[in-house]
């Protein structure tokens, strides 16, 4: 009983850590960004104080928005929360974990997508229109590069579940792997391009033609853009907690004990961190690229899946 | 049960020429009996699911030597319940959509014998009754798309149509007669029991995949079914799409996994191919379409494809032995057979609703109806989310479960598989990833956005009638997509019929566990539960909303869109149905469809409009159908002279052909 009770207030904490973690992920992605081209940058609280002041404001909506454009961003922070509360950040231990392998934690994103790219529609506008057409089209080139991987990494672990991976991971000597390597800069390509992160869409950009994520969600006001803004920064820490999940689960706890934990939290902490300099050290040093050449990017990440698959086997010989 | 699932099926056929008389009181006949019939039919193929075993009845109908053979077995009873619980809805729905026809006379006398030749086809036991009763099938169907024949596209439809289901009628035709044998076992225990191997064995299966591949829509057989499919009245578009074509795949399965005996993992890779070809192709081409209907249609080639290869995979792992995989496999086609059924026909009823409320089914016309048709637009919704296999949907279940086979693909021993089976992974992931693209576009250009005409501006809600069947196919949606085991449970008898193994997770009985979690292979391994993830967003959604409206503002101010500051009261500057799909049209279609955009930019100072035009070509209508139909009309020409002949010439080639056949018969003995 009292491992039960553990489980779920592991759970709960995690759903915590998350929603705590996520603005300063993004923060630090901009501020390491920023001193990078010789700026000070906003301070690591600047995006709390973003959305407490979001959240603070009336929201302003459209004569003809519908109720889709109301419940939308509920639905997406809801989504996307039960997404990054999903994978095992700090510990392998969570009780709802067996609710969503793998391929449902993408489909659970898909959802977010689906809802999202609606409201861009909703009013009636050019640039909700070109933001919702784009991120659709972007994700068709995403997905089967994503099972791939997802194929590569069960030809290995026989398994779909998270945890499991994790768990496998940290207990074999599974060593570097080619096919691990490739699945890894595989599934990066991937969360670059769905976080719309630079080489595919550029957070900060406000020149219409140019933008995907923000023209999807260009309408937004007051406490529903607070929430979109949320559930973009919960995508991108779950994208790094998912790549570290997997491919770095060192320091994850796999038992409910206090010292465990402990190191799970700040083994978490030190790899968001890592994997946020990483990012914006990554984006700086890289250009945006034509809409039309993401096919070749993300058709590269769906090659690169399937060569895993393939060394695999080679390797394995089974 | 057998016999009260034929009575049920006579009674339908006795309604078809009430539906004759004009008149409100026939309507309401037809189609309360239609209810009545279609429940009966409904409740005895459920019981039989859960609490049945393998009748066959014999009556002395059809051919002099051979009686008309019936027998229900849980496969049937499967595409029994499937096909009656949407003929049901379909009843209802008509109610008020038949108000919407104008000629009922054309569509309601032929709507129960559409669903009476369909029962019948999935309980016939012998070669010559599944045939009539597929022909009657096909024709009831081909009457109802000449309904409304006064235009001319589907004039075409229908020609085209009636080409091809001889065509695939004569494929059967002739496997069914190569698998009798020469002693003419007409009776399917007899095939069953004595399957035909070899070349000769080979041809029949290659005949049924084309025969009833092309009744199901299978690439690259499909071009007749957009033309034929969107031509009838909405309610029957979604027999036709949700229902005959999984009388089609009943065919296929009943032939590949039943009569044939067992067939070798070439087959598996042949349906392999066919259905990733399938589901690619259907969903890119529906993303094209700009005709609500005509995009239906085409999403219903992806999920054909989709369930094909659930059969393919389960042919595949069964002719190497793995029965449990098998089960998975064929667990998920099956069940996305009834999922497809029950989002496709709610779409179709949804555009039926559009189209009686507007006249438009073009989406380039429409536009805003969520703020009219505020009941269908939600059903809609739902329906949309479902089949783009989004959670917590039922469409999801079965692609999850789908997905679950394909990564076992690794245990199979032939490298051809090892490496294919992946890769048609992948194009299901494509297929999936497109199918949503292909719905935020369908609602989000019909539904959302401002009206694009004066129709569209002045719709107004539907009868309950209409609504009213949608709720219940939509509540299906949703209650399978948070308990599929509840699907599963029923389906368990058909795998264990058919593959002699349980699906491997409820091989040891049933628990409350496997109702919460869907876990196909030992649990820890890889799980889904719609059900906890429905109530957690539900709960957080709740939470975040209620938080958000008292912790930080609640007000909400109306104003006009900001749209960047250049708000255009114009509706024209929306994103439209073909700028939506133009970036996917741009990476997929320009080598597979040879896309061609041509633009018509009038010089400054030049008054006429800018024009814009898409090129498509189908290369399956160009390789496959041009020629047939090239061929049949020089046919008919020739044949034509036939019709002036005396009565002298027409005797002699009646005379020719008894000559002919007695040389046959003395050429046999």
């Amino acid at each position: 009983m009292t491992g039960a009770i553990v489980a779920i207030v592991l759970q709960l904490a995690q759903l915590g850590l998350v929603l705590v973690l996520a603005p300063a992920a993004t923060g630090l992605v901009r501020l390491v960004k920023a001193r990078l081209l010789g700026r000070r940058g906003p301070p690591l609280v600047q995006p709390y104080r973003d959305l407490a002041k979001l959240l603070r404001k009336e929201a302003v909506m459209a004569d003809n928005a519908s109720w889709v454009y109301r419940v939308t961003p509920y639905i997406v922070f809801a989504l996307l929360w039960l997404a990054a509360a999903l994978v095992p950040t700090f510990t392998t231990r969570l009780p709802f974990s067996p609710a969503a392998d793998l391929i449902a934690l993408v489909a659970l994103l898909g959802s977010a997508r689906f809802l999202q790219a609606l409201a861009g529609m909703d009013v009636g506008t050019s640039f909700g229109g070109i933001g919702s057409s784009r991120e659709m089209m972007i994700a068709t080139l995403a997905e089967p590069a994503v099972l791939m991987v997802i194929f590569t990494i069960s030809l290995f672990i026989h398994s779909t579940s998270i945890p499991s991976i994790a768990e496998f991971v940290l207990g074999s000597e599974v060593g570097i792997r080619v096919s691990f390597l490739l699945a890894l800069i595989s599934l990066t390509m991937v969360a670059i391009a769905e976080t719309g992160r630079i080489p595919i869409d550029n957070p900060a950009t406000h020149l219409e033609l140019t933008m995907v994520h923000e023209a999807m969600v260009l309408e937004y006001s007051g406490r529903h853009l607070a929430l979109i803004e949320a559930a973009g920064m919960l995508r991108l820490l779950f994208y790094l907690s998912l790549i570290a999940g997997i491919f770095v689960p060192w320091g994850l706890a796999e038992s409910g004990a206090g010292p465990a934990i402990a190191i799970g939290v700040a083994a978490y902490v030190a790899k968001t961190v890592g994997g946020s300099i990483l990012l914006g050290v990554f984006e700086v040093s890289i250009a945006k690229m034509r809409v039309f050449r993401v096919a070749e990017f993300l058709g590269g990440a769906l090659l690169l899946g399937l060569l895993g698959a393939i060394f695999l086997y080679v390797s394995t010989g089974t | 049960m057998l016999t009260a699932i034929l009575v049920a099926t006579a009674a339908l056929v006795v309604l078809g020429p009430i539906g004759v008389a004009r008149g409100r009181a026939a309507a309401n006949l037809v189609h309360f009996g239609s209810i009545a019939a279609t429940s009966v039919v409904l409740g005895h193929a459920v019981w039989f699911l859960f609490d049945g075993t393998p009748t066959t009845l014999t009556l002395p109908f059809g051919l002099p030597w051979l009686a008309a053979h019936f027998r229900i077995d849980a496969l049937s009873a499967w595409f029994l319940s499937v096909i009656s619980l949407v003929g049901l809805t379909a009843a209802i729905y008509g109610f008020g959509y038949i108000r919407h026809v104008d000629e009922p006379g054309r569509v309601l006398p032929f709507f129960p014998l559409f669903l009476a030749a369909m029962n019948l086809v999935l309980i016939a036991d012998d070669a010559f009754t599944f045939l009539l009763s597929w022909e009657c099938m096909s024709l009831a169907s081909w009457f109802l798309v000449v309904a409304n024949h006064r235009q001319p596209d589907n004039a075409r439809a229908a020609l085209v149509y009636l080409v091809m289901a001889v065509i695939g009628t004569s494929c059967l035709l002739l496997a069914f007669g190569i698998m009798a044998g020469f002693e003419g076992a007409y009776s399917f225990a007899d095939m069953r029991a004595a399957p035909v191997t070899g070349r000769l064995g080979g041809l029949a299966v290659a005949l049924v995949v084309i025969g009833a591949g092309s009744k199901a829509g299978l690439v690259p057989l499909h071009a007749w079914l957009p033309l034929a499919h969107p031509a009838a009245p909405s309610h029957i578009s979604a027999l036709m799409s949700g229902v005959m074509t999984k009388v089609a795949i009943y065919g296929l399965v009943r032939v590949m996994f039943d009569l044939a005996g067992d067939l070798g993992w070439g087959w598996g890779a042949v349906l392999l191919v066919l259905g990733g070809a399938s589901a690619v192709l259907g969903i890119l081409y529906a993303l094209m379409q700009n005709d609500l209907k005509v995009l239906l249609a085409y999403s219903t080639v992806e999920n054909v494809g989709i369930i094909v290869i659930g059969l393919g995979l389960a042919l595949v792992f069964k002719a190497n032995g793995l029965v449990g995989l098998a089960a998975l496999a064929q667990v998920a086609a099956l069940l996305h057979v009834l999922n497809h059924a029950l989002f496709k026909s709610l779409l179709f009823f949804g555009s039926g609703c559009v189209l009686s409320a507007t006249g438009e089914r073009d989406m380039e016309r429409l536009g805003g109806l969520i703020h009219r048709m505020p009941r269908t637009a939600f059903l809609f919704l739902v329906g949309s989310a479902a089949i783009s296999a989004l959670p917590p949907f039922n469409g999801f279940a079965s692609e999850w479960l789908t997905f679950q086979a394909i990564l076992n693909a690794p245990v199979l021993p032939q490298w051809v598989l090892k490496f294919g089976v992946p890769v048609v992974g992948a194009l299901l992931a494509l297929a999936a990833a497109l199918a949503a693209a292909c719905f935020v576009r369908a609602f989000g250009i019909t539904f959302l956005g401002r009206p694009r005409s004066d129709a569209a501006a002045q719709a107004a809600e539907v009868e309950p009638a209409m609504w009213g069947a949608m709720a219940v196919l939509a509540a299906c949606c949703l209650v399978l997509g948070v308990l599929p085991t509840a699907a599963i449970v029923p389906l368990n008898a058909v795998v264990r019929d058919l593959l002699g193994s349980p699906f491997p997770a409820l091989s040891s009985g049933v628990a409350v566990h496997d109702f919460l979690f869907l876990a196909p292979l030992e649990p820890g391994r890889s799980s889904y539960s719609g059900l906890l993830v429905l109530a957690v967003v539900a709960l957080v959604t709740w939470v975040v909303a209620r938080c958000a409206h008292r912790l930080a503002s609640p007000q909400v101010r109306r104003g006009p869109p900001w749209d960047c500051g250049f708000p255009d009261p114009q509706p024209a500057t929306q994103y439209t149905a073909s700028s939506f799909a133009q970036p996917i049209r741009r990476v997929y279609g320009t080598l597979i469809f040879r896309a061609r955009e041509r633009v018509d930019m009038p010089e400054p100072g030049d008054s006429r409009p800018a024009r814009f035009a898409v090129h498509l070509i189908d290369p399956a209508w160009e390789a496959f159908y041009a020629p047939i139909e090239r061929g049949v009309a020089a046919a008919t020409a020739r044949a034509n002279v036939l019709q002036f002949l005396t009565i002298r010439r027409y005797l002699s080639p009646v005379f020719a052909a008894l000559i002919a056949l007695l040389c046959i018969v003395v050429l046999a003995k």
